[in-house]
């Protein structure tokens, strides 16, 4: 590829007291593609993941998106500069609306003297935004927006936090293990979800331990053993097997470094 | 990068899904059975099940009393007697919407009526002023408990638990457990007794504590249901870690949830003058259980994050009907209390069914 990576990490240092959880660890991820990020346990990768997300500060080393050093103290200030991260456990509210969940942090007011003196939220805009949105990713037929998150499906929560992380013109959005906690047939709703989320331009960094979902919708695979990056490899050149080898250390990549 | 073929089905296992139902994320609307309704409106409706109890309980005290207790002057006078532990609700129902709870804010309450007068029968500071000094101290005592429970994640139990003794200590301490007549206010500053004032209607009787007090629940249901911060007070209560992760300040939300608390306590001093005409820093002594009591019956679940400040205005006024309808009927008081323990208990035992709704 030519193009240049939307973002950068390099020589990314964490520790924890005596543990090395990131060592000169390094990550490029390409304008719209699918980068999968695999590792045994305790390689570091949600240390990695959690760095360029902005939930850990690394010790040493540099993040770039789109060419520009960022420093990130809080996932906050990461989302603010287009890093949108789905957890696993999804950060939903359930007792909250589709809605409200959707708009959580950066709600809408109504225009004019309600929205400024009384602050009143402007619900009707927020609620075609939302409706909009989910079915944009031809996500669900909502029948109604104001239905607690509680009453959701596993998949379709997963739904919702993916379309609340598309949905504010973000530039990158960070997927942890969304599959894990889904059954088959809502494993692959999810799937298809993140494809139609590529579609739209927007890359995506997949964390996953499903070899069979990773080799099935990532462009490349990023492999990270012992706190650093062992290789990057195209699924297409590689079988599962030789993935789960080179992660767990039974096997040697053929060349070092493929970006 | 190939165009992903997604709807294919790429493993072998998932080869039997082409042949399955493609209906897979969308909402159920399989049929429901009455009681599954009936769980889903009030899941929907938490101030729904309090409504209909008040509703109940005065059409049986209406029945058993007739117009003994079905006028105007009766029912308004419940209204005079729910409106301190209702402005008091209101701040508990904030702090319990955080998953926390308030013990302290009856001994708040106390010491900003204790300043409020102190100050001006003491000092000689013109009454608006002291009553200023009031809010600030109840603001204030808010405050800390918000700091120690945000900052320095103290369990919201335990720092109440010993703002209490802090508050109600400083109260007796500060007063010299001293009342101020009421003749005395009456005379030289009127403004503290403002809340006792009343308008009639015919028989109905509203004092201006009744009123302020349906104002402030107004103005808090618009705030935690059409504005950004109220539905942050819900998603703190609701998972924290979700809240913060998706934006919200944590902190500053809990640090000005207790404060504000405080504030309407100050305020329940204010009205709690009104109400009994003296100062006196051994009022109010039960109004942290009441306010609680007026929360759980509304519905308001403890777990934080779920119930409406209509259902605790509905408990409040549950606790006044029962209690003046048995005393009308002539009971000993301690059936009101069985009863309430009753009702307290069933209340909670519905928001856990209502919970599984989800399930």
């Amino acid at each position: 590829m030519v193009q240049e990576p939307i973002l950068t990490a390099r020589g990314l240092v964490k520790r924890y007291g005596r543990v090395t959880a990131l060592d000169n660890a390094d990550f490029d991820l390409y304008p719209g593609e699918i980068l999968a990020v695999i590792g045994d346990n305790g390689a570091g990768k949600s240390s990695m993941i959690k760095a360029i997300s902005g939930a850990v500060t690394p010790d040493d080393g540099e993040i770039r998106l789109e060419g520009q050093l960022i420093q990130f103290r809080s996932p906050i200030e990461a989302r603010k500069a287009g890093i949108e991260t789905v957890y696993q456990n999804l950060a939903l509210s359930p007792a909250l609306s589709i809605a409200d969940n959707i708009f959580l942090g950066r709600e809408l007011r109504k225009p004019g003297i309600m929205g400024k003196w009384f602050r009143k939220l402007d619900r009707t805009a927020m609620e075609r935004f939302a409706r909009d949105k989910l079915s944009e990713l031809g996500l669900m037929t909502i029948q109604n927006i104001n239905q607690a998150v509680e009453t959701l499906s596993g998949g379709q929560r997963q739904g919702v936090a993916v379309a609340r992380a598309a949905a504010f013109g973000s530039k990158v959005i960070i997927l942890d293990e969304p599959t894990a906690a889904l059954g088959v047939k809502e494993s692959r709703r999810v799937l298809e979800l993140i494809l139609d989320v590529r579609r739209r331009g927007i890359p995506i960094v997949l964390i996953s331990h499903n070899m069979p979902h990773v080799f099935e919708v990532a462009d490349r695979i990023h492999v990270h053993r012992l706190g650093r990056r062992l290789c990057v490899i195209n699924p297409k050149d590689y079988s599962m097997s030789d993935a789960v080898a080179f992660m767990t250390g039974a096997k040697a990549p053929a060349e070092p470094v493929a970006a | 990068m190939t165009e992903p073929q997604a709807a294919n089905p790429h493993h072998e296992y998932e080869k039997v899904l082409s042949g399955s139902s493609t209906q897979v994320a969308s909402f159920d609307t399989h049929e429901r059975s009455v009681l599954q309704k009936c769980q889903h409106f009030l899941h929907s409706s938490p101030a729904a099940v309090p409504l209909i109890v008040l509703i109940m309980s005065i059409a049986i005290f209406g029945m058993l009393l007739g117009t003994k207790f079905f006028s105007a002057f009766t029912l308004t006078l419940i209204l005079q007697q729910v409106a301190i532990v209702g402005i008091v609700g209101a701040a508990q129902t904030l702090v319990i919407l955080t998953a926390g709870i308030d013990l302290s804010v009856g001994a708040i309450m106390v010491l900003s009526s204790v300043v409020m007068g102190q100050f001006t029968f003491r000092y000689g500071l013109p009454p608006t002023v002291a009553i200023l000094c009031g809010f600030a101290v109840g603001a204030f005592c808010g405050w800390i408990n918000g700091q120690l429970v945000a900052r320095m994640k103290l369990p919201p139990f335990i720092v109440t638990l010993g703002m209490w003794q802090i508050v109600l200590a400083s109260n007796f301490l500060y007063s010299a457990n001293e009342t101020i007549r009421s003749q005395d206010i009456a005379q030289q500053a009127p403004i503290l007794q403002f809340f006792g004032s009343n308008i009639r209607i015919g028989g109905a009787v509203f004092t201006y504590g009744v009123i302020v007090m349906v104002l402030l629940v107004a103005l808090l249901w618009y705030v935690l249901n059409r504005t950004a911060w109220g539905r942050h007070v819900y998603a703190v209560g609701d998972d924290p870690e979700a809240a913060e992760l998706a934006g919200v300040n944590v902190k500053r939300m809990l640090v000005s949830v207790y404060t504000l608390s405080g504030l309407i306590c100050a305020l329940a001093g204010w009205a709690l003058i009104g109400r009994i005409g003296s100062v006196s820093p051994t009022a109010g002594q039960f109004a942290n259980i009441e306010s609680i009591t007026a929360v759980v019956i509304g519905g308001i679940s403890l777990f934080g994050g779920r119930g409406s400040i209509l259902g605790m205005i509905f408990g409040a006024l549950i606790v006044g009907v029962f209690s003046l309808g048995l005393r009308l009927i002539g009971t000993d008081p301690q059936w009101t209390y069985l009863l309430i323990g009753v009702l307290i208990i069933a209340a909670v035992a519905i928001d856990q069914w209502i919970r599984k709704v989800s399930g």
